[in-house]
């Protein structure tokens, strides 16, 4: 087991990414897809709008680079703390 | 050669295929039984996960759900992929690191207490027996399209053949079986989706198809659709005409149930390492993404080649005659699952929005898919191979959700709580005969489904997203949540819920039995998950706050899921 102070910044670095992911997250999908679709109208794409292909190809395609994205920082940040297994 | 015998060659071929990999993977595992996935590459696994997910309602359901609700339906596929980043990032890792095989086992040990894991387990039967009365629902369908049956008869031999499936046993745990089932799928689904978009198209990919230029008209495909539909009187596929409130709800709803779904988080248990469990979930999601950004091109390509079927060249005055429709109409007539009418007697087939002169008088949203190959004119060894892979996607999950189950009531309430020192063959004799009961509710309420496949599993997600989501949510995040909180937060989460899915569906789905009809601020049942979830968290956190603080060593126990150091192998068994 790590000492505490230091699995105390791992823990608070790593609450601190998934607060940016899911930010994330939830703009692609809850948020171009869906609410903020209506200003996204004007944004022509092969015959439907910005909004559109986010709720229907876009918004997945952030979900795979968020997740792989936090897998390859957190293996980066259990090395830095020295809490990988 | 008949496309009938055709088809049963092609089913027959995967079936044996499968039992050929189970028997010549099993040899070697028998020992490895519980821990699937163990030493096998994190892409093999992901591939596995992915078979194991998607189920009849991604294959079956969800394109034809896509095809005649247009954008709104989009939220299918937000909802059943958003769930995997919840997943990765709050889930999977720490449960891995937590090493023990069920979910309801976590939560009794995390909140201490039989009576948590109790509740655990009456969540996870409710929300998987609800989740095997949408894959029965598949299974139905599929079943009386290629057999020429009747619904409820394609629905007793699918119950039988899953029955057979699922307690023979072994085939879940074996990852190289879903391997084969994942590639037959995914073929079958592509391959058809590729024809269409090159047909309509010309576009190689259904992806960049969906957004392309139909050939017929030179329009983009999605503006010729918008244009076609809004002639016969229904909305503009592209438009948003439901509930911004409910849509983002029911998507909530589907995200937050993924990855509180027993049979899906169990994957990422047995995972070697904690990184590994961050990596598979991401290759499991790249796996699921390639349908899921198909179906909505075999959805819109879909619901346009249906009506220039039934309005040949795309003359709306033009309808088709009776006396020509085509065989796969007449094939899905017998099927039950669609009904034509001639309500004007003259002969043709018209297909408008308006009930009263609409004679495509019943269209299962959920023969769409199946049918979708003979609508566009391939080739019949394509058609045969649809529906194997609709199959192969019903048969693989409902297997995963049986084992569930049946771990939940043999290893979690009977071994666990009831009768710790049952004898091994018991225990396996109560998984067989809990296996067995929920094949039979599940076909009985699957008679009379309470919607489509993607609608009834989206209710089960709903009740997975209420009860069991936000205290594993908890249970690593918070070390105050105690087993107060935990206990009523899950109740909470799962009679609101329960009630209101039941206040619109029937008690316990039985027709006719419902008391509500006007959803309360146009929030669906299947929507309801998210409010669930939300009391849920309430629940826990005032009930934690007001009682006792939680015991020094579960505080340690949350220290140390939190860090990838020290994971040893899952234990448990």
């Amino acid at each position: 087991m790590a000492d505490k102070s230091s699995s105390n910044a791992y823990w608070k670095a790593n609450i601190r990414l998934i607060q940016v992911c899911l930010v994330i997250w939830a703009l692609v999908s809850f948020g171009f897809g869906i609410i903020l679709r209506p200003m996204l109208m004007g944004i022509n794409v092969g015959g439907a709008d910005l909004g559109f292909w986010f709720a229907q190809q876009g918004s997945i395609l952030v979900f795979l680079v968020l997740i792989f994205f936090y897998a390859w920082r957190m293996n980066q940040l259990d090395r830095e703390h020295g809490v990988e297994e | 050669m008949e496309q009938y015998t055709l088809n049963i060659i092609v089913v027959g071929l995967s079936f044996a295929l499968y039992v050929g990999i189970a028997i010549w993977a099993r040899a070697g595992s028998t020992s490895e039984f519980y821990a699937a996935g163990r030493g096998v590459h994190p892409v093999v696994n992901g591939m596995a996960t992915a078979a194991d997910w998607m189920s009849a309602a991604s294959f079956i359901s969800m394109a034809g759900l896509l095809a005649f609700g247009g954008y709104q339906t989009s939220l299918f596929l937000m909802g059943w992929t958003g769930g995997y980043v919840l997943l990765a990032l709050l889930l999977a890792p720490y449960l891995r690191k937590f090493g023990k095989y069920t979910v309801p086992e976590f939560v009794g040990d995390r909140f201490y207490s039989k009576a948590a894991r109790i509740v655990a387990v009456i969540c996870l039967l409710a929300a998987s027996i609800t989740y095997v009365i949408g894959q029965m629902k598949g299974v139905g369908v599929a079943f009386s399209g290629f057999l020429n049956i009747s619904y409820s008869t394609g629905l007793w031999i699918g119950a039988g053949i899953v029955a057979v499936y699922a307690v023979l046993g072994g085939m879940k745990g074996i990852t190289y079986t879903q391997v084969a089932q994942y590639v037959v799928l995914i073929f079958a689904y592509t391959i058809p989706a590729i024809f269409i978009s090159l047909q309509l198209t010309g576009n190689f990919l259904p992806q960049l198809g969906l957004f392309g230029t139909h050939l017929e008209s030179g329009q983009p495909l999605l503006a010729k659709l918008d244009e076609v539909v809004t002639q016969l009187g229904f909305n503009q596929y592209t438009a948003h005409t439901t509930s911004t409130l409910n849509m983002v709800l029911y998507t909530a709803s589907l995200m937050i149930g993924t990855a509180g779904l027993p049979h899906v988080i169990v994957r990422f248990f047995t995972v070697p390492r904690v990184a590994d469990a961050r990596w598979s979930a991401g290759w499991a999601l790249v796996f699921i993404a390639i349908l899921y950004t198909t179906a909505p091109a075999v959805g819109a390509m879909a619901r346009l080649n249906f009506i220039t079927t039934v309005y040949p060249g795309g003359d709306i005055t033009q309808p088709l005659e009776l006396e020509a429709r085509p065989n796969w109409m007449k094939n899905w007539e017998a099927t039950g699952l669609l009904a034509i009418e001639d309500k004007n007697g003259d002969g043709k087939i018209e297909f408008t929005a308006d009930e009263a002169t609409n004679e495509v008088t019943k269209l299962d949203r959920d023969i769409m898919v199946l049918a979708n190959p003979e609508i566009a004119g391939l080739p019949g060894w394509v058609i045969a191979l649809v529906v194997a892979g609709g199959l192969a996607a019903a048969l693989s999950t409902a297997a995963g959700l049986l084992m569930a189950i049946s771990s939940a009531v043999s290893h979690d309430l009977i071994k666990g709580v009831f009768n710790p020192n049952i004898s091994e063959k018991s225990e396996l004799m109560a998984a067989r005969v809990s296996m067995l009961v929920a094949i039979v509710i599940a076909t009985i309420l699957g008679l009379n489904p309470p919607g489509f496949a993607a609608q009834v599993v989206a209710l089960a997600f709903g009740i997975a997203a209420a009860s069991l989501f936000p205290v594993i949510l908890l249970g690593i995040f918070s070390k105050r949540i105690n087993k107060q909180g935990a206990i009523a937060g899950m109740l909470a989460g799962l009679i609101s819920t329960l009630l209101y899915i039941f206040a619109y569906k029937g008690w316990f789905f039985i027709p006719g039995t419902a008391f509500a009809e006007t959803p309360v601020f146009g929030i669906s049942p299947e929507a309801f998950g998210a409010v669930g979830a939300i009391i849920n968290f309430i629940v826990a956190f005032v009930v934690s706050n007001a009682t006792e603080e939680t015991p020094a060593e579960i505080q340690e126990l949350v220290e140390s899921i939190r860090v990838p150091k020290g994971a040893g192998a899952a234990t448990g068994h």
